[in-house]
């Protein structure tokens, strides 16, 4: 069945589009992008008064299959991420066991097409079972499909390990998506180390364990001209030492989560483990500098960091609960506040969140025009809901966002040509 | 509140010499001061309780042992009332085992005042006995209780309330009868 | 009249003036009954309260209990050797399991900061901070306080100097709290490695040379230090510590000659405070133990008669 998306704002920053117009969808992919076309056998889609952008993409998602489905599956996962606005999402490797074969990115690719909602990317482990003793064989798992690496959770601290994982990944063209905490100095902590750390008596999480590690990653992908992309960029310091890096020509790109420039460290007085996560939330200063390195495109992309846990683990005492919010679903509404607070552009926010995240990971995505394979957003920029638990399709319900008001809603998404959310329900 | 419904029944002079009265019956029947000693219920009894003092230390030039009693902690009704009194202190600084105590307050009505005192009382040791004096009798017990000495018989009625005012926490000495509405 | 509003007591920082104040004065009149030869009264009779001790400890243990049954209430006292936290129950379903046992209360004591929090939100009773993690010990600070008061006869404007390891203390963080509250000048003492990060925004002066904390001292709180503490590099030796930031006769004359010398306790005899020290004159070791019952049946007192009475109103 073709598709006609009519009325709406098309913005795609990458084809310099931003004007109302209509998109025909043929056989999964864009017929045809005009004004007033006429297609009467097609599904219509209404979209006037909405925004359609090219389908959104979270490169950095915990889906928790193989090994904790009781958290989440790939199933649930697609349906957060279509719910979310998402037409792909890139999941982590720290999986039990961690996705570190051809055999594992099979199976990813495999169940994805079987759902049949999103494009889910799999990202590989750099060592096997991540144990961090060998490296996983990078050429076939470039062949098999992994977007890059990652030993999310676990960053390789030995330095010379690290090095020759870079030099060996870059040789095809794999980058590594860098979990930047000095584990010693990390050790013990549950929040950001600062004031409310003190005020809370729990252990903190200094902004130099993070920037350490990034510092060194810059160093290294400077000596052997890897390629690193910087996970979860939560400080002031790490932005400073990634502005510098690539005023200096280092080959790397880096991610923040919509936690990290919307919640600050005071958010935990009430010991509310749904707010715990690491990197941990920041202070003040630090959402400043986020914001301001959102701006200036230090920090290229947005992505949702998604992890769910189960309600029983979130119950816990706050240091013994997981770190870990889910996000799929509050990704947009939550970063649509960059856009209101005017810290971005509307077409800013799709680049960092569709035409970006393809452009650094060579996805053929991210764009809308005639031929392309149909991904496609359409948001709701005029209305505004209250993130409830009850209504999340990830079976995680640990959202930091839980009763606070959002902007902006995905409406409808068309993934491959096939319509697979209308009117705000997932298909 | 207008005049008609505060009806002084005391005034200085009366209640000195009820208490002077009282004093002297408490003399009489304990023939004298020995193994005495006068406790006051906070808040009131515990100023007449002071008085009773004076007036038998003139009377018979004997000091006698003088305590402050608070019952709050005692009260049966802590679980019931809409508001939660505060607790102060309650000063008896000498062994009550084996003396007569003469327990003041200013108003007999329920007893049930009297019986957390008594209960109190006696979590601070073994008295001989203990007579109960009291300035005002207004009637309506809810406990087998009486007073042993009293100022003045009162008859009052169920929506009356009975102030008495003492120097040392109020302006005046007097006793008035107020009616208060039903609410 | 009472002003006590609030349902649980979890943190002095949470606290105003007058609702200390409130505290201290209420804990006077308890005092007393501590003396008696009967020292017991039926203000909370028919009431029980349930204490969860996740973490040991005799001594707050013991003086809660004490205070408890002062009051005339039933304790039933949970430990983590005897509760089923230990076989996976988390801290949330044993609260709700007790509560549905209808007790009229909780005390809890935990290595978690922020337990007490957690807890307080889930039951519908008063929940009492025994101590919780690094986070506050409210009670605690309420008994020094209250001792100080005793003993002074005011807080506002005496130099309180808490001495030690105040990173991993709740004890330092509830006296912060309370004695600038009522307007103490409050001076933290303790190895950089032993300060909590950004401590300088606290109601405090810092200083980590000892002469400094102890020269014209009101009173001088010294803390317990954990031996493990050395093992986790926070201080090279326990000899060291003694002799960096250990009280005795001598370094004690730096601060005025009536300066109170006190110790949550239990003190390591010969480290944080000399033994001259802790048996001298100026030591009011003991009488914290005291009035720390007073103090405790106070705070019992005001919350668990206040529950009630909210709910015969409401």
């Amino acid at each position: 069945m073709s598709l006609l998306v009519k009325g709406a704002r098309v913005i795609s920053p990458g084809d310099n589009l931003d004007k109302e117009i209509d998109i025909l969808i043929k056989k999964g992919v864009i017929e045809k992008i005009a004004k007033g076309i006429k297609a009467p056998k097609a599904k219509i889609i209404n979209a006037k008064g909405k925004v359609a952008v090219p389908g959104l993409i979270d490169m950095h998602t915990h889906l928790r299959e193989p090994g904790r489905e009781d958290k989440e599956s790939l199933y649930t996962g697609s349906l957060a991420a279509v719910a979310g606005g998402f037409t792909a999402v890139a999941c982590m490797a720290n999986t039990n066991p961690p996705l570190d074969s051809e055999q594992d990115m099979e199976y990813i690719y495999t169940e994805a097409k079987k759902i049949g909602l999103v494009d889910i990317l799999p990202i590989a482990a750099v060592t096997k079972n991540m144990e961090q003793k060998e490296l996983t064989e990078a050429a076939k798992l470039k062949k098999a499909g992994a977007v890059a690496l990652s030993e999310d959770g676990h960053p390789i601290l030995n330095s010379s390990f690290m090095r020759h994982a870079l030099e060996y990944a870059n040789m095809y063209g794999l980058i590594i998506i860098c979990h930047c905490e000095d584990k010693a100095l990390s050790a013990g902590g549950v929040m950001n180390e600062g004031y409310m750390s003190s005020l809370l008596g729990l252990k903190g999480i200094p902004a130099e364990a993070e920037a350490i590690i990034v510092s060194r990653d810059i160093n290294l992908a400077r000596r052997t001209s890897g390629r690193i992309h910087i996970a979860h960029v939560s400080c002031k310091e790490s932005v400073a030492l990634i502005r510098q890096a690539k005023k200096e020509g280092v080959k790397i790109t880096a991610e923040t989560c919509p936690h990290y420039f919307s919640l600050s460290d005071e958010e935990l007085k009430e010991y509310d483990a749904n707010f715990k996560v690491n990197p941990p939330l920041r202070a003040k200063e630090d959402i400043a500098a986020i914001k301001e390195a959102l701006a200036d495109n230090t920090i290229d992309i947005i992505v949702s960091d998604h992890a769910p846990h189960l309600e029983s683990e979130k119950e816990l005492e706050f240091d013994r609960a997981p770190f870990g919010m889910t996000g799929l679903e509050t990704s947009l509404g939550v970063s649509y506040g960059l856009v209101e607070e005017k810290v971005l552009s509307l077409g800013e926010l799709v680049n960092k969140m569709s035409v970006r995240p393809a452009g650094i990971f060579g996805l053929d995505k991210g764009s809308l025009k005639e031929g392309d394979a149909a991904d496609i957003t359409v948001i709701d920029l005029s209305t505004s809901w209250v993130v409830k638990k009850e209504n999340f399709k990830s079976k995680g319900g640990n959202s930091a966002f839980i009763g606070k008001e959002l902007k902006a809603r995905a409406t409808e998404v068309i993934f491959s040509g096939r319509l697979v959310m209308e009117n705000g329900k997932v298909l | 509140m207008s005049l008609n419904d505060n009806k002084i029944i005391m005034d200085k002079e009366q209640i000195k010499r009820a208490l002077f009265r009282i004093s002297h019956e408490v003399l009489e029947k304990n023939k004298g001061t020995k193994n005495l000693a006068i406790i006051g219920i906070r808040n009131k009894g515990a100023y007449l309780a002071a008085r009773m003092a004076d007036y038998i230390k003139e009377i018979d030039s004997k000091a006698v042992p003088v305590g402050i009693l608070d019952i709050t902690l005692y009260r049966d009704d802590l679980t019931t009332i809409a508001w939660q009194p505060v607790v102060r202190k309650t000063e008896i600084d000498f062994d009550i085992t084996g003396k007569n105590i003469i327990l003041v307050d200013d108003v007999l009505f329920t007893g049930r005042t009297i019986r957390c005192a008594l209960d109190a009382l006696i979590d601070f040791g073994r008295p001989k006995n203990i007579q109960l004096a009291i300035l005002i009798d207004r009637g309506h017990r809810e406990l087998p209780i009486r007073a042993d000495y009293v100022g003045k018989n009162v008859p009052t009625s169920l929506n009356e309330t009975v102030d008495v005012s003492l120097i040392g926490a109020d302006a005046v000495d007097k006793v008035s009868v107020r009616k208060v509405g039903k609410q | 009249m009472s002003d006590w509003k609030k349902r649980d007591l979890l943190t002095l920082e949470s606290l105003d003036k007058d609702e200390i104040n409130h505290i201290l004065r209420t804990a006077e009149s308890f005092k007393e009954i501590s003396t008696r030869s009967i020292k017991k009264v039926p203000a909370l009779r028919g009431k029980t309260i349930a204490s969860l001790f996740f973490e040991a400890s005799t001594r707050t243990r013991t003086s809660f209990e004490l205070a408890a049954k002062r009051l005339s209430a039933d304790v039933v006292s949970i430990h983590s050797s005897s509760s089923s936290v230990l076989k996976g129950e988390s801290l949330i379903d044993t609260a709700r399991n007790i509560e549905a046992m209808r007790v009229d209360g909780i005390i809890i004591r935990h290595s978690s900061a922020g337990a007490p929090r957690l807890l307080s939100a889930k039951v519908s009773v008063p929940v009492i901070n025994a101590g919780d993690g690094a986070h506050e010990h409210p009670t605690q600070g309420l008994l020094d306080i209250f001792t100080i008061k005793q003993k002074k006869k005011k807080i506002e404007g005496l130099k309180v100097s808490i001495v030690g390891d105040i990173l991993h203390s709740r004890v330092a963080r509830s006296n912060i709290w309370g004695l600038s509250k009522l307007g103490a000048k409050v001076c933290v003492c303790g190895p950089a490695t032993l300060l909590p990060p950004c401590i300088e925004k606290f109601p405090v002066r810092v200083v980590t040379n000892l002469k400094e904390a102890l020269a014209g001292a009101d009173v001088v709180i010294a803390l317990r230090i954990q031996l493990e503490r050395q093992k986790e590099r926070f201080f090279p030796t326990l000899r060291e510590y003694s002799r960096e930031y250990g009280i005795d006769k001598e370094n004690i004359k730096l601060a005025k000659r009536d300066v109170l010398i006190m110790h949550p306790g239990p003190v390591n005899r010969g480290i944080e405070l000399s033994q001259d020290v802790i048996d001298g004159p100026r030591s009011v070791i003991l009488e914290q133990v005291t009035n720390g019952v007073a103090v405790r049946m106070a705070v019992l007192y005001l919350l668990l008669q206040k529950e009630e009475t909210n709910e015969s109103i409401s």
